[in-house]
């Protein structure tokens, strides 16, 4: 099988049907779940049966219809997340390497004191003031995974600067914004794209991390992070409510990379002891 | 020895991963203590035979059918560890660009020592006092200390020492040289050129130089491969190459340089309105001026251009050719002086000029395949300065490029593709055609030339001549390349250290009297018989001490140096000494021969 006129390893094919399965999952959502998002069937933890084919969570909700209505958040979140993230920090990136002297101080400094601090206590404390809201959650991890974004544009950027095209166009006397969108940006795109499915992992994975501290998608909505904490507890009791969300992000997280690496994967062609024969 | 042959390529054949043959089936034999050269245009295989004979492919490259017998050892049959362990021990190589071979982040003496003590031919304390050897050989400034600098802290032409010795290391049979002095200037090339071929021969080694310059490898070469398109053209003993080659391609190869016509031109008037005026220009890095740590780089420097004229700048590397092309397109705004465009003061910074302006003055950089953006095509690239100087809609547009591109000598069909599917020399083209896009007055044309193999720089030479007829363009040509210079500039401006010290038409400064560091400059350029390297040094023997800038780096020894017995700092010093009094009077190039006589028999009393 190809993609774009490369040919796809069986990783990648791997990769790429659990995502697919994944998008189709959360698109189709409320036709496949057996329930309600929030409908209780039955007892806190109850065993797997024909009728909840995962047990149900603490409270009696069924595993699986609160599995597939929390690969909807989830995905949903973590995607526009990374847009939103690419978006700042490709612009900043790019007008930092593109303008140089004090724009790029300025942008790169700032980003520093936001590198400085781990972002999941960055996080904590926005969180904390703006209160807990989907909306605010995307903001700030987005504006916060902004940061990593602007380190590579930028890198890319001032690689991409110093040729003799960049400076042609600039005797031409075009402006910043073409600079930045017709000379640069399609010069970089290769690696911000692998870069991409990289940082929608880290989201993904970082959102589960705040729901797991309360932190995350607010209440009743499902997600996985949040399922994996509300069911932490049945592990002492030996039931396995909490390892299904955890699967799911394994399963997704392992799913992207092996795209990216498909992707990473591309260009880099056989070299040394490989090319000898 | 009944087998001298200590290094054979049989039927040699390497192909890219997608099946392009780049080598078909290619011989190569050579003897031990024997310099082969390997010659031909870009793409035509040379680099490829060169890693090859170490049983070694680039990325997306294999070695797809031959033998490869190192030593009476078959290669290819061979096992990757007895392959690993040949490779820089009994074939070595030479890359062509030291300074990106290098790891900047280890001391050279480090990196010279790895191969020996890796492959366990001496211990670490043995290979350090050979390199210190080898450093001496190869006339490093302070050889016992060199070793403990970082690559940045050398120059290139040291750099490129340093790698042959790198190269030596291990005492190889066979080093493979991949073009060692093609990224360094006239120069600096003698020198690196005259220590390779000594240390060569020193050591017995055989050697398989590669590169694209006929001249060159004349002076080196006991026999010459040349090469065209993966296939072998001609081969055969260096003379006869040289004198009575047989296939068309190496007459026209050798023919390139030597039957150059010169062009004799008339002189524009110099009483019309000159297009471009430069007047006592100074500029540099750092703030201004005025500011701390500021290095001028371009001092004082004046120039007129009429219109439909070409002034070459000329000068090595590091005299401020590409600033002065910099400062007069505003990237670098100057920090005094004037520079007037049809009579009209131009602003220092590009942020500054007008449209109108920019449009006027266009500019052709060095290396193409930077110079053109590798995600658009040929049509958005040339079209691009048409739209927005001229505001054409789409379809006047698209127009406009098939006519500059017929106008450029390339096909129409080659609007819709990228740089990457073009070859160096039409990737230029495309520069030309970008900024005749623009329809301006004078073009900067920084080094058009000098990545481009000779024959293809030949007729990029002729497109910009035959466009300065027709358009009645003008060019600032800059160049280090005195062959150009003659064939295309109508006036010359030689540069040193930034200041502009000769200027006028290009007749007068290529003939005598010369300035004594155009004569320098001149007699540095290869020339196309096998005894020119001899020859030059034997004069420079007694004129090393004019080596440009010799007084800002006493540590580098003078070539001189080499042949003297005794007390090598002494004759280089008494040479410079008398040099520097020489430029002082201002005799120029009759005193020269003087000087030589004194310098000899200086060097006659030492070796007494």
């Amino acid at each position: 099988m190809t993609l774009f006129g490369h040919k796809l390893p069986v990783t990648a094919l791997l990769g790429l049907f659990i995502i697919v399965l994944n998008i189709a999952v959360a698109v189709a959502g409320p036709y496949l779940a057996p329930y309600g998002e929030t409908q209780v069937v039955g007892g806190g933890w109850d065993p797997a049966s024909a009728a909840t084919w995962f047990g149900t969570d603490q409270i009696g909700r069924d595993m699986f219809t609160r599995l597939i209505y929390g690969a909807r958040m989830t995905i949903g979140i973590a995607f526009v997340t990374t847009i939103l993230s690419f978006a700042i920090g490709i612009s900043t990136g790019l007008l930092a390497a593109v303008t140089g002297r004090w724009v790029d101080t300025l942008l790169s400094r700032a980003v520093d004191v936001v590198l400085s601090i781990p972002l999941l206590i960055w996080a904590l404390m926005i969180l904390n003031v703006l209160g807990q809201s989907l909306f605010s959650l995307v903001l700030t991890i987005g504006c916060l995974d902004s940061t990593r974004v602007f380190r590579l544009a930028r890198a890319l950027g001032i690689g991409l600067v110093s040729l003799d095209f960049v400076e042609v166009a600039r005797m031409r006397g075009e402006g910043l914004g073409w600079v930045m969108r017709r000379e640069i940006l399609p010069n970089a795109a290769a690696p911000l794209m692998s870069e991409f499915g990289l940082r929608f992992c880290f989201n993904f994975l970082f959102i589960a991390a705040l729901s797991f501290l309360g932190l995350g998608v607010p209440l009743p909505y499902a997600d996985w992070g949040g399922m994996v904490k509300d069911n932490v507890g049945g592990i002492s009791f030996g039931l396995p409510a909490a390892l299904y969300p955890a699967a799911a992000i394994a399963l997704l997280t392992v799913g992207i990379n092996l795209v990216v690496d498909w992707f990473l994967s591309i260009d880099a062609r056989p070299s040394g002891a490989q090319a000898e024969m | 020895m009944a087998d001298d042959q200590i290094l054979r390529l049989e039927k040699l054949r390497v192909e890219t991963i997608t099946g392009r043959v780049l080598v078909d089936d290619v011989d190569v034999t050579l003897k031990r203590g024997e310099i082969l050269g390997l010659i031909g245009e870009s793409g035509a295989g040379k680099s490829t035979i060169g890693l090859a004979s170490m049983a070694y492919a680039r990325a997306g490259m294999r070695i797809t059918g031959g033998t490869i017998t190192l030593a009476g050892t078959e290669l290819r049959a061979s096992t990757a560890l007895y392959r690993r362990n040949s490779r820089g021990k009994s074939i070595a190589y030479i890359a062509q660009s030291a300074a990106a071979s290098f790891n900047p982040g280890m001391t050279l003496m480090d990196q010279v020592c790895e191969a020996p003590v890796t492959h366990g031919v001496m211990g670490r304390a043995e290979a350090e006092v050979y390199a210190r050897k080898l450093f001496r050989t190869l006339q490093l400034p302070s050889p016992d200390t060199i070793g403990a600098r970082y690559p940045h802290q050398v120059s290139g032409g040291q750099l490129q020492r340093v790698m042959a010795a790198m190269a030596m290391s291990c005492r190889p049979d066979v080093i493979v040289l991949d073009e060692p002095t093609t990224a360094l200037d006239v120069t600096t090339q003698i020198e690196v050129l005259a220590l390779l071929r000594d240390l060569i021969a020193e050591f017995g080694t055989a050697g398989l130089y590669i590169t694209h310059d006929l001249a060159v490898v004349a002076q080196i070469a006991h026999r010459i491969m040349v090469l065209r398109h993966g296939k072998l053209v001609e081969c055969g003993e260096t003379r006869q190459i040289l004198e009575a080659p047989r296939t068309e391609y190496c007459r026209a190869l050798v023919n390139e340089r030597r039957e150059a016509e010169h062009l004799v031109l008339s002189v524009p008037d110099k009483v019309a309105q000159p297009v471009l005026r430069v007047t006592g220009v100074t500029a540099g890095y750092g703030a201004g001026a005025t500011a701390k740590g500021a290095i001028a780089v371009v001092k004082g420097a004046s120039f007129d251009l009429a219109r439909g004229e070409t002034l070459a700048i000329v000068g090595e590397s590091g005299s401020g050719k590409s600033t002065m092309a910099r400062i007069v397109t505003g990237l670098l705004p100057r920090w005094s002086g004037t520079i007037e465009l049809d009579g009209k003061a131009l602003p220092p910074a590009l942020a500054q000029r007008p449209k109108e302006v920019l449009r006027r003055l266009q500019m052709v950089h060095q290396m193409p395949d930077t110079a053109l953006n590798p995600r658009q095509s040929l049509a958005e690239i040339i079209g691009r300065p048409v739209a927005l100087f001229f505001g054409k809609s789409r379809a006047e547009v698209r127009v406009r490029v098939l006519e500059l591109l017929k106008l450029v000598g390339l096909p129409e069909d080659f609007a819709d593709r990228r740089p990457g599917q073009l070859s160096g020399g039409q990737k230029q083209r495309v520069c030309i055609a970008r900024a005749l896009a623009a329809e301006p007055e004078v073009i900067i044309c920084d080094e058009p030339t000098s990545a481009l193999d000779p024959l293809v720089a030949e007729e990029v030479l002729k497109l910009l001549k035959g466009l300065q007829d027709r358009l009645g363009l003008a060019y600032v040509f800059i160049t280090h390349d005195l062959g150009t210079v003659r064939r295309i500039a109508h006036r010359t401006a030689v540069m040193l250290k930034g200041e502009i010290i000769a200027q006028g038409p290009t007749a007068e400064i290529f003939a005598p009297p010369f300035h004594p560091y155009t004569e320098k400059l001149i007699s540095s350029v290869p020339e196309m018989h096998t005894t020119w390297l001899d020859e030059v040094l034997a004069r420079r023997g007694g004129t090393a001490g004019l080596v440009a800038g010799a007084a800002d780096r006493p540590a580098d020894p003078a070539t001189a140096a080499h042949l003297a017995a005794a007390d090598p700092a002494a004759v280089a010093e008494a040479e410079r000494l008398a040099a520097e009094q020489l430029l002082a009077e201002g005799r120029g190039a009759t005193a020269l021969d003087d000087l030589q006589v004194e310098v000899r028999n200086l060097k006659g009393m030492l070796e007494i």
